[in-house]
Formats: C-alpha cells, structure tokens, sequence
C-alpha cells in the first residue's frame, strides 16, 4: 500500500514523498515503513510503541482513531495511508520563536532523540 | 447548519448604494450572491487573525468582495523578507507598522470596507473582549499557542473559526468550531513538543502558497456569510504545491473534545504558552546571559575581539549548506543533524565557538559537544544575524 510522508517527515525517508510498504494490517504497513526508515520511528512511535498522540494517521480519508479495530484495521494494497502532521504556519517567516536562542525549550542533554528532531 | 447567513435572517440588511451596485455588478448577477447576498456581505463583520501571509491575501479579497466591517490583529511592522507573499504590503511599508500598510490598501480597494485595527497579540486575556463584535474568525497566525487559543476563543464564542495553516510547499485548511462540526483540538487534542517544531533549517515557505491557502480560507468565509455552498466542516484539505495535489480528509467531531465535547473541560480560555510547553521568551535585553542550559554564551563583540586579537578560535556552524551560501562568517560548516556522525572533525581540545543564524540550533549543538566530552564550547549569542548587525552590515541578513 501507499504511505503518504509529510513534508517535515520526508528527511528520514531519502526526500520521498509516498513509499510503497506491505502489511495486512495499519500496525503492520507503519512497521514496515519504520523498518525501512528507522530513523522516523521515533517521530511516530513512543518507546512503548504507541503511536504518538499528536500524529493523526489517515486510511484512506478516515482517522483511524475512529475505526473499530484501530491500528489493526486490515488494509489492502489499493488503501492508503497518510500520515498528517500539525502544521502552524502562517506567515512563514522562518519563526523567531523557532529560531530564538532565548526560545525556552530546554532539551534534557540527556535525549539525543529529541535534539535531533532539530 | 446555523450559518452566519441564518443567524442574520430577519435582521435588516444594510442598502447598497448606487457605488456599490456598479462595483459589485459580477456578484449581484450571480443567483447565489444577488442583492441579499451582496447586503449579507455588507452586514459582515470577520476578524482577521494576523495580517501575514495568509491574512494579506484574505483582507484584499475579503475587502473586494464587500464585507462590510474586516477587524486586523497584528502588532508586527512590514520586515523587507515579507513582501515575497504578503502582497497587502508594497516595498515603501517596510518598517511601518503592518496594520497601517493594511488599512491603506484596504481603504484604496475599497473605501465602503470598514477597517478595526487591533494593535496587539491576541491572548488569553484580550481574545473573548475583541472576538465578541465579529461574526467570523479567520486564522492566519504561525504558531501553535495563538491556534489553539483562537480555536478554543471560537469554540467558547460560538463564531466559526476558518482555519489555514502552510509549511514549506504544504497547506491544510478547514473550518472549526461550527455548532455541529469538529474543532482544531478534535484534529489535534495536543500540540507537538516544542523540540518537534520545525526548526530554521526546515523553514521557509514558497511565496505563492499563503496566497493559494488565504483564498481558499476567504472563499470559505464568503460562503459562510452567504450560506451557499458545502463549507469545509468536517473536511481538511490538504494542499500540495509541488505536486500540485489536492487532497482530503475526514474529520469528525471528537465528543471527548477538552472544548467541544460532551462534557468539555476548558470552559475559560487557558495559558497556552503552557499548554504548548513553552517558557515565554526572557525580555529581551541586550546583555547576553552569560550561560544557558550550562552552555557558556558570548556575544558577536567578543568573537570579533578574539579574532581580532589573534586568539586560536574555531568557529562551528551548524547551519545547512543551503544556508551557508547566502552567508557565512567562514566558519567551518557542519550541519546541526549531521554533527553526530561527523563529530570525528572536531578537535575537542579547541576553543570552538557554535554558531547559526539566531542562536537556537548552536545552542542545542553545543550542549551535545558537551554531552560528549567537549571542554571549550560556547555559543554564539544571536548568531550570524548578530553578527551582521553588530560587527559586519556586509553579511546579509536572512
């Protein structure tokens, strides 16, 4: 099936904007994709695996937070997924808030996962 | 649905006069605007949230097509980096305020629009005060507090919130918090963690896109205030400029929503900085803190009197390459992602100082240094912006 990757996800899968993965499942189809891009697992997952609460995965056009079986829906090769990011832009200046150094997001050193979202 | 149209059925609409009747004669044939339509228009009152890229192109057409009263937030002044898609602005505005520029063209548009300037950030204390007198809310503002609070704002005050939002080539747009529909929070309860905000380096936007993304939001309040059409509730359309796809979701209103649900939770605006995870920035002074999150911070004075002074100093910037070739102070470029694979270049028992444009990203850089067993790392305060302004107007500033 067809994974539609979103712009600021696109660095962790060599600039491809849709990738073709296999899978019975959603859980099965993002397992995939993350097996083949590993470093975007912890974009989507949290350690536990879950996905993470601010990633709104679509089937098709519906959120799979309201199908019945969820993450284990099936799925077949003509379904889609996309993967829909929350996006505040509005002006697009590079963000003097994003850039500030007086920005007060204080990584914990300790997590180079996070720093290296940036 | 309940539009802005049903709300003010019964109500007398304002007369066109026989100015208005020549200038909007394309719409007054049309069977869905017509008299009533244009008189509904007239009748309008939209607030614009930010008068930026998506709130320039939404106030022009907005103001052509007739509605009656446009309110403008912003505090910000024209910046010479805005004109490439705020085309409200024109070259003489820079460093005037944004409003201003606005309601001038505005005014030469189309002198019956009714102009509200309301010169200020919206917040949690001001937002229910200024939203009370309008009709509908249109969001064109670029960080994720001011989303949610607009949105919730909405939701508390009943008006439809039409919503657009760009990153890079990318736009979604949508209409929330209609009496029926889903809310910003039913799409998402949550906003990402601030280290998940793109950072400078995956920044930019393409000129054209606020506009393509402003117009479908006003095409959205127009149809709202006519109450023709199939309004985007319920419905997100993403927008793909390099593909030049158009595509859409589904969105359902989540009856567990904190603001719109069954049992909502928020009933009062919040603290939104907060609820994002943010620390509102230190006031700014022009005395750089002398550490930050244990990383030592100088400022472009003191580089500048090393080099100067011949000290062995090695300039890191951790900017990409794209960005280097607009300018650089000759440090040697390694890009912030790529530092862990590439730390083998850095001699670790040099004085490195980091920089990037404003600070953010060498400060995160510096603090990984650290992390691995650099001694002598500081941060270039303000960066290569700094720089320009403090030491060298002959780097651009970008």
């Amino acid at each position: 099936m067809k994974i539609f990757i979103p712009t600021p996800l696109r660095a962790y899968t060599g600039k491809q904007d849709t990738v073709e993965v296999g899978g019975a499942t959603i859980h099965e189809a993002l397992g995939g994709l993350t097996s083949r891009y590993p470093d975007l697992r912890k974009h989507l997952f949290t350690d536990e695996g879950k996905l993470r609460s601010f990633v709104n995965v679509y089937l098709n056009d519906e959120d799979i937070r309201y199908l019945d079986a969820k993450e284990q829906t099936a799925v077949s090769e003509k379904d889609s997924l996309s993967i829909i990011p929350s996006i505040a832009g509005g002006t697009g200046r590079p963000g003097n808030d994003e850039c500030g150094a007086s920005w007060g997001f204080a990584p914990s050193s300790s997590r180079l996962d996070e720093w290296r979202y940036w | 649905m309940a539009t802005v149209a049903e709300a003010t059925a019964g109500v007398t609409l304002p007369a066109l006069t026989h100015e208005e009747i020549a200038r909007y004669s394309r719409h007054l044939i049309l069977p869905e605007v017509g008299m009533e339509g244009q008189q509904r228009l007239k009748a309008a009152k939209v607030l614009l949230v930010g008068t930026g890229g998506l709130g320039a192109p939404m106030a022009l057409y907005l103001a052509a097509a007739g509605v009656g009263t446009l309110g403008l937030v912003d505090f910000d002044v024209v910046d010479a980096s805005n004109l490439h898609r705020q085309v409200i602005h024109s070259t003489p505005d820079v460093g005037r305020p944004k409003l201003d520029s606005a309601a001038d063209k505005i005014a030469a548009l189309n002198p019956n629009v009714k102009v509200v300037k309301h010169e200020t950030m919206l917040t949690s204390a001001n937002a229910m005060e200024i939203l009370k007198d309008y009709d509908i809310v249109a969001d064109g503002t670029d960080n994720f507090q001011t989303r949610y609070l607009v949105n919730d704002a909405c939701v508390l005050s009943g008006k439809p919130n039409v919503y657009g939002s760009i990153f890079r080539f990318e736009g979604q747009a949508s209409v929330f918090a209609t009496e029926e529909g889903p809310c910003y929070r039913c799409l998402y309860p949550e906003p990402p963690p601030p280290g998940l905000v793109p950072s400078c380096a995956e920044g930019g936007v393409l000129g054209i896109l606020p506009g393509l993304v402003g117009i479908i939001q006003s095409t959205e309040v127009i149809k709202l205030i006519l109450g023709q059409g199939d309004p985007l509730i319920g419905r997100l359309l993403l927008v793909d400029a390099l593909g030049m796809r158009f595509r859409e979701l589904k969105l359902r209103k989540n009856p567990d929503c904190p603001v719109c649900g069954t049992h909502p939770t928020v009933t009062a605006l919040i603290d939104y900085d907060q609820f994002c995870g943010i620390v509102p920035p230190a006031k700014e002074t022009t005395q750089v803190a002398n550490m930050q999150n244990g990383v030592p911070q100088i400022g472009p004075e003191e580089l500048n009197r090393r080099q100067t002074a011949g000290e062995d100093v090695f300039v890191l910037d951790v900017r990409e390459p794209h960005e280097f070739q607009i300018a650089n102070i000759g440090g040697y470029l390694v890009p912030l992602n790529d530092l862990p694979k590439r730390i083998g270049e850095l001699d670790r028992e040099k004085n490195i100082v980091v920089h990037c444009k404003s600070g953010g990203r060498s400060q995160r850089a510096s603090e990984f240094l650290q992390q691995q067993g650099f001694q002598h790392v500081e941060n270039l305060a303000g960066g290569i912006t700094a720089w320009s302004e403090k030491i060298d107007p002959s780097i651009p500033k970008y």
